[in-house]
């Protein structure tokens, strides 16, 4: 028999007992619908939380620090390098090559110094922070009070609420809009004809005429210098939550500006000791996709540097997701386990009822074959028409769940969010599914049918 | 291969048990029937006619012996072959009709046509000709419990014509009739068969019945073959075709 009459006949005969195998439908979609909400809510959480966990700016993140700084941490992939004496340092040429690995989209020096802001006579103490312009995306800015900084070499700074409540205990927010100034210690390299102490023992050796190197290799001095910014904004929590490196940092520059300035850096002396230019403490390298981290780090890694992501955390985070799909997967086939007894129950009843049917078109020329097809057909039709139902129901529930956790958030002063998501492979998957269990579910019934003896269906009426 | 008889049996047997006895339904029948025959076979109630028909149509398997169509013994085919046999070779009517209630006149008759694959287009066409053969050309959409019974014998036989089989096996046709309607349907029969050069086989007990429309009579008793024989002068010939059109 062919495919279009075997779905005809099948859909026939479904319509014969309307009440019965709606039922029997009905059945199947409860079951579909509870697998659908289940998985939905599973996926609807996953993505809560890595979206939370991607606007903390941790997932697309690697931050680069030099195998010669920070040896302490003990890391194991230090304990294999001989001598870290040798590793690159992060200068700016590594910082370009960084720049231009496949999915970089960013590589900003994180600058972290010891500043103080006056401000109506008083001095306040606090590490100063540059930030990219990038930082706008991070959640830490959904909460921002004022604006972001304009330009990335603006003169303008952003202050941590409790920072500013230092500054103005009464009305912090009033700080908004204000000139502060910022005294800072800048670096200035020593002139190289100037600088007539450090010389003789620099060029000791056959050297002495000809300095080939930059002035800046032979030390720096730190020189008091006074910046006045505007207050542009205040903001609750240190974006990149403290991800980065000792200190939380309470003064926030624009990351040009914060270079432009030649802020004396904690590595400043160990360059000048070291020789050379200028070198970064910590590079922060964003990555376009947080699926890339891993590849970005690796390349690093290749460079001969030290990096950090959270991409460890996140494997454990998806292993619970997994396990919790999982858990909410089984809960949701139970309905399905007893939808399935369903079917079961009505093409055995089916059979019974239409013996003398079986019998008659097995005896106009109807094979085992046809007979188990048709039984199977029916199975499946109400398979996928329950599993339609199915996923119309289960996204009723779904709405139902992401209105009520809206108002518990709304009651709970929080913004609301979809706990559930209804994802496009899910809806395939499902009907799939209910199909392949609505045909399992038929394998019984269908060959009872198919064994039926003819002679004897057609000689008992 | 014997190609002068549309239907042979050797020594075929169909034993059933039932309990601690054993019931031989069919008990060695050998017997010859050519191409365009019509025959009846007659006997009692459990003489065994009923089984042999059904072995003829391949409903039934035998319990020994053999049953030759067409060259092919029906015992040594695979269950996949005996549908294919029973869909294209023979066509059957039954007592009871055993039209399928839920389908329309028109659906019935496709049926088959379905498990034989024929084409859409061509179904159509065939289901208004046999419709046609048998005079309900006009009732096509009706269901057989609009029908009278010798109108659901008349779509159970357009049924049986559908896929052109060369033999058509009917087991006591007009046992559900009256006498008027089943003539009717007999000399329907007849000519259908006459006209298509169909082999019949008729279970019957109506002795008469079959005397007028048979050309030979085939006695069974306790499931053997007990005499066989041509019908008398048969006067009934002459007025084949006159209650056709009737309707009981």
């Amino acid at each position: 028999m062919k495919g279009y009459d075997l779905l005809d006949l099948a859909v026939r005969n479904l319509r014969q007992s309307k009440l019965r195998n709606g039922l029997t439908t009905v059945g199947i979609s409860v079951g579909v619908a509870s697998l659908v909400a289940m998985l939905s809510l599973g996926v609807g959480l996953q993505q809560l939380a890595t979206k939370r966990l991607a606007g903390s700016g941790m997932f697309d993140t690697v931050f680069v620090t030099s195998k010669q700084d920070f040896r302490d941490f003990n890391r194991d992939e230090d304990r294999k390098d001989q001598n870290p004496e040798n590793a690159p340092v992060l200068d700016e040429p590594a910082r370009l090559k960084m720049t231009h690995l496949p999915y970089v989209t960013e590589v900003e020096p994180e600058i972290r110094v010891m500043g103080e802001i006056v401000y109506n006579g008083q001095t306040h103490f606090g590490f100063v922070t540059g930030l990219p312009m990038s930082a706008r995306e991070n959640e830490a800015f959904d909460s921002l009070q004022g604006k972001f900084f304009s330009r990335s070499d603006a003169e303008e700074v952003i202050l941590l609420k409790d920072f500013a409540k230092e500054l103005e205990p009464a009305n912090p927010s009033s700080l908004i809009g204000k000139e502060v100034t910022l005294r800072y210690g800048e670096r200035q390299p020593l002139a190289a004809d100037s600088d007539t102490v450090g010389r003789p023992t620099m060029s000791e050796g056959q050297n002495s005429g000809s300095d080939t190197q930059a002035p800046d290799s032979y030390g720096f001095s730190v020189v008091r210098k006074m910046q006045p910014l505007k207050v542009i904004g205040i903001v609750d929590e240190e974006p990149y939550g403290g991800m980065r490196t000792v200190s939380r940092g309470r003064i926030f520059l624009p990351v040009d500006l914060s270079e432009k300035l030649n802020m004396a850096q904690f590595t400043d002396m160990r360059s000048s000791l070291r020789g050379g230019g200028k070198n970064y403490q910590t590079l922060t390298v964003r990555v376009k996709d947080p699926a890339k981290v891993e590849q970005v780090q690796d390349a690093i890694k290749q460079m001969g540097f030290r990096t950090f992501s959270i991409l460890d955390a996140t494997k454990s985070l998806r292993r619970f997701f997994t396990v919790l799909d999982l858990f909410l997967g089984i809960f949701g086939s139970l309905a399905l386990a007893v939808a399935t007894l369903a079917i079961i129950n009505t093409l055995v009843m089916a059979v019974l009822e239409r013996r003398r049917e079986i019998g008659v078109m097995k005896a106009i020329g109807a094979s085992d074959g046809d007979v188990k097809k048709l039984f199977f057909a029916e199975a499946g039709a109400m398979g996928f028409f329950g599993g339609l139902l199915g996923i119309g129901l289960g996204f009723a529930i779904g709405k139902a769940i992401n209105l009520g956790t809206g108002i518990y958030l709304r009651n709970h002063k929080l913004p609301a969010e979809a706990v559930w998501i209804l994802p496009p492979w899910l809806i395939g998957g499902a009907i799939v599914f209910s199909i392949l269990v609505s045909l399992i579910a038929g394998l019984y019934p269908a060959s009872r049918a198919a064994k039926l003896d003819p002679v004897q269906t057609l000689k008992y009426e | 291969m014997n190609s002068t008889h549309a239907v042979r049996t050797e020594s075929v047997c169909r034993h059933y048990t039932m309990g601690n006895s054993m019931i031989r339904a069919v008990d060695g029948i050998s017997l010859r029937i050519a191409r365009g025959e019509f025959v009846a076979l007659l006997g009692q109630s459990g003489s065994g006619k009923s089984t042999l028909l059904n072995l003829l149509a391949g409903l039934d398997r035998p319990t020994s012996g053999s049953v030759i169509v067409q060259g092919r013994d029906l015992a040594q085919m695979s269950s996949e072959d005996l549908a294919r046999y029973r869909r294209n070779d023979v066509g059957m009517v039954f007592q009871s009709f055993h039209l399928i209630p839920a389908m329309t006149i028109t659906e019935n008759v496709e049926l088959p046509m379905r498990f034989a694959e024929v084409d859409r287009a061509e179904r159509a066409q065939r289901v208004r000709e046999s419709l046609e053969r048998v005079g309900l050309g006009k009732r096509m959409e009706h269901r057989p419990s609009e029908l009278s019974g010798g109108e659901q014998q008349r779509v159970s036989l357009a049924r049986a014509l559908a896929n052109r089989p060369s033999i058509l096996l009917a087991d006591e046709p007009t046992g559900n009739l009256d006498s008027r309607t089943g003539e009717d349907i007999l000399n329907l029969i007849r000519d259908v068969s006459l006209s298509l050069g169909m082999t019949v086989v008729m279970v019957t007990h109506e002795r008469a019945l079959a005397e007028r429309f048979a050309q030979r009579l085939i006695f069974l008793a306790d499931g053997k073959l007990v005499s066989e024989a041509a019908p008398p002068a048969t006067p009934g010939l002459g007025r084949a075709g006159t209650g056709e059109e009737a309707r009981a």
